[in-house]
């Protein structure tokens, strides 16, 4: 009865045209005023774009002058492009290294996540387990320096601080509780049905889940694993103090550079940019799952 | 359900150990999915927390003195009548989330209703809100120490061309606190951004059709009906962003470098623990400072999650 009533209801306010209201119902023109919201809008969204870009195109351009253009304030925009920086930076500091094994910890890291969280996050979807969800999202909510403190202990007296093991196994850290959480959203929002017909089909519940399950929430997977990928590069706590001289990961490796040479701004900028390019080109190539990642589960309330 | 399927099944077969334990498998699926992740994560998170306040009960120094004594909860005193590290830095770890999070979540949601509606190049906005978000905190918080330097940075030129004397922004002992927030905000409202627009697109249109049609202008629309329909979104967001917050160690790091500054200005409870665990060895002190720090993460949250319920209620 009520849902009647209320699709009458809707389909009157809908189909009647303003000329037919009275005066008082009829729809009122755009508030602001059409043209005027129009041009504060286009005005608005044009200084979020240069308020959110402008920085990373400042770090670029430092980038490509010499130290001499960098302190010359009246050649801030005008000046003869260089890439001796980067050319630098990339031979004498040995950052092709730096950037494998940012690259090895945060694929490996990401890979083994995925192989552990994925069938967690959905026996944890399906059975509702949100106890146990709650011990594994802890980890997003603990500092990280108190976790460091004793792996610290534990590892250096295991002779392991410095090597990919420590490294990747602290990356899983982040990247578990990130899958887990984003992939939960995911399976919570597929049909159960699929599986269940399945079943009667013949298959086990662990069949199902292989076959029709798992190739369904290849698209969540795609986004878990980016945004875990993203997070691994980007970290840094975690590689600051139990990376060594060979697995030092690329953002410990810029933040080197200040000690050791502070005014070197040129190099320290195409250093910051050479660490930033290659996450950013994933993310403008995957911006759909990094967005469906980033807002994962926020909605429903 | 199953099980009398699967007998059937077996009953056709050889009785072999491998169906067997396929049985066994799907029977115990649940906990033989959930196991290994959730080891995983106790096995790294309880024992170092276990850990973490046992070392809060002694004078650990780490590798510098092998004996360790236990002394119960003197570093707990000795930390909480700290008024030169440590009530600063909690007041420090507040401000800077508290501020952060306030600009972020006001700046997000005017930001997230200009893009609401669709319009033209709507794509080239989405990628500069991207670009914040993935881009490396350190190599962020290194750009930014070149635009705030006192002397070459472009904030200055640009205040320069407006003819407001230069300012010392990060060097500054009462400026670098805003600064990095000021970064913070740069960083993360495109993440908000992200997640109020999805929580707009999926509000339904008849409420604010309705306050349309009896008049209501946009402010009183917004306040009136988008705005309390938003809360549990917008509570999602602040949770989000808030622990992270509230956590931020790279850039405060990476532009300040150890104790937050020589006069401790960004010095916050993460960077207070961190320096006092690996730069001075102080395991014991440390601990306590993060149990304490850790009493209050959960605590915000507890609060937040109270008030969530509260408002879908």
């Amino acid at each position: 009865m009520t849902v009647l009533s209320e699709n009458t209801e809707n389909t009157e306010t809908r189909t009647a045209t303003p000329a037919r209201q009275p005066r008082s119902v009829r729809r009122p023109k755009k508030p602001l005023g059409t043209r005027a919201y129009k041009v504060f809008r286009v005005a608005a969204l044009i200084a979020v774009v240069l308020f959110l870009v402008a920085p990373l195109f400042w770090m670029l351009l430092a980038s490509l002058k010499t130290n001499v253009d960098i302190y010359d304030t009246a050649k801030s925009f005008i000046f003869s492009p260089t890439f001796e920086n980067y050319a630098n930076v990339l031979q004498r500091n040995n950052y092709f290294v730096f950037i494998f094994n940012s690259f090895w910890v945060a694929f490996v890291s990401t890979a083994l996540s995925l192989v552990l969280g994925v069938p967690a996050a959905y026996a944890m979807s399906r059975f509702t387990m949100h106890r146990s969800a709650l011990v594994v999202l802890m980890a997003r909510v603990i500092p990280g320096v108190s976790l460091l403190v004793p792996w610290y202990y534990v590892f250096s007296n295991l002779k392991m601080v410095g090597g990919f093991e420590v490294l990747i196994l602290s990356h899983m850290f982040v990247a578990l509780p990130l899958i887990v959480y984003i992939m939960m959203s995911y399976f919570d929002s597929l049909p159960l049905e699929l599986e269940e017909s399945a079943q009667v089909d013949g298959l086990t519940p662990i069949g199902a889940f292989q076959r029709i399950t798992l190739p369904l929430s290849v698209a969540g997977m795609a986004t878990a694993g980016i945004l875990s990928f993203i997070f691994s590069w980007n970290n840094f706590m975690f590689a600051l103090v139990l990376s060594g001289s060979k697995t030092k990961t690329l953002p410990v490796a810029i933040f080197d550079f200040v000690s050791y040479a502070s005014i070197d701004w040129g190099g320290l900028m195409a250093a910051a940019t050479v660490v930033t390019i290659p996450i950013m080109i994933i993310a403008l190539f995957t911006q759909k799952y990094i967005v469906s990642g980033m807002t994962a589960g926020a909605t429903k309330g | 359900m199953t099980p009398p399927r699967s007998a059937a099944r077996n009953a056709g077969r050889a009785p072999g150990a491998r169906e067997k334990f396929s049985d066994w498998a799907n029977r115990h699926r649940k906990w033989l999915f959930a196991a290994p992740a959730m080891a995983f994560v106790g096995v790294l998170i309880i024992f170092p927390l276990a850990w973490t306040l046992y070392l809060s009960l002694t004078d650990s120094q780490g590798s510098v003195r092998a004996a360790t004594e236990f002394i119960g909860l003197e570093n707990y005193l000795t930390v909480l009548s700290d008024v030169e590290r440590f009530w600063p830095a909690v007041g420090r770890t507040l401000t800077f989330t508290g501020i952060a999070l306030v600009c972020e979540v006001a700046l997000g949601m005017g930001i997230a209703l200009l893009l609401w509606r669709p319009f033209r190049g709507e794509k080239w906005v989405r990628v500069a809100i991207l670009l914040p978000l993935v881009a490396t905190p350190v190599a962020v918080g290194m750009m930014w120490r070149l635009i705030f330097d006192p002397n070459i940075g472009f904030a200055n030129q640009l205040l320069a061309a407006v003819g407001i004397p230069a300012q010392p922004w990060l060097s500054g002992q009462d400026t670098a606190l805003g600064t990095t927030i000021f970064m913070d905000v740069w960083q993360w409202t495109p993440m908000v951004v992200l997640i109020l627009l999805a929580g707009l697109t999926s509000l339904s249109e008849e409420p604010d059709e309705a306050a349309r049609m009896d008049g209501a202008n946009a402010f009183q629309r917004f306040f009136f009906i988008t705005l309390p329909l938003m809360m549990p979104t917008v509570i999602v967001a602040i949770l989000l962003r808030g622990i992270d917050a509230l956590k931020t160690f790279d850039i405060l790091y990476a532009t300040k470098g150890k104790g937050g500054g020589s006069f401790h200005e960004v010095e916050t409870l993460n960077v207070y623990a961190y320096g006092l665990s690996f730069d001075y060895n102080q395991y014991g002190l440390s601990s306590a400072v993060l149990i304490l720090f850790f009493m209050i993460i959960i605590g915000s949250m507890w609060l937040l999650t109270m008030r969530k319920k509260a408002v879908s209620k």
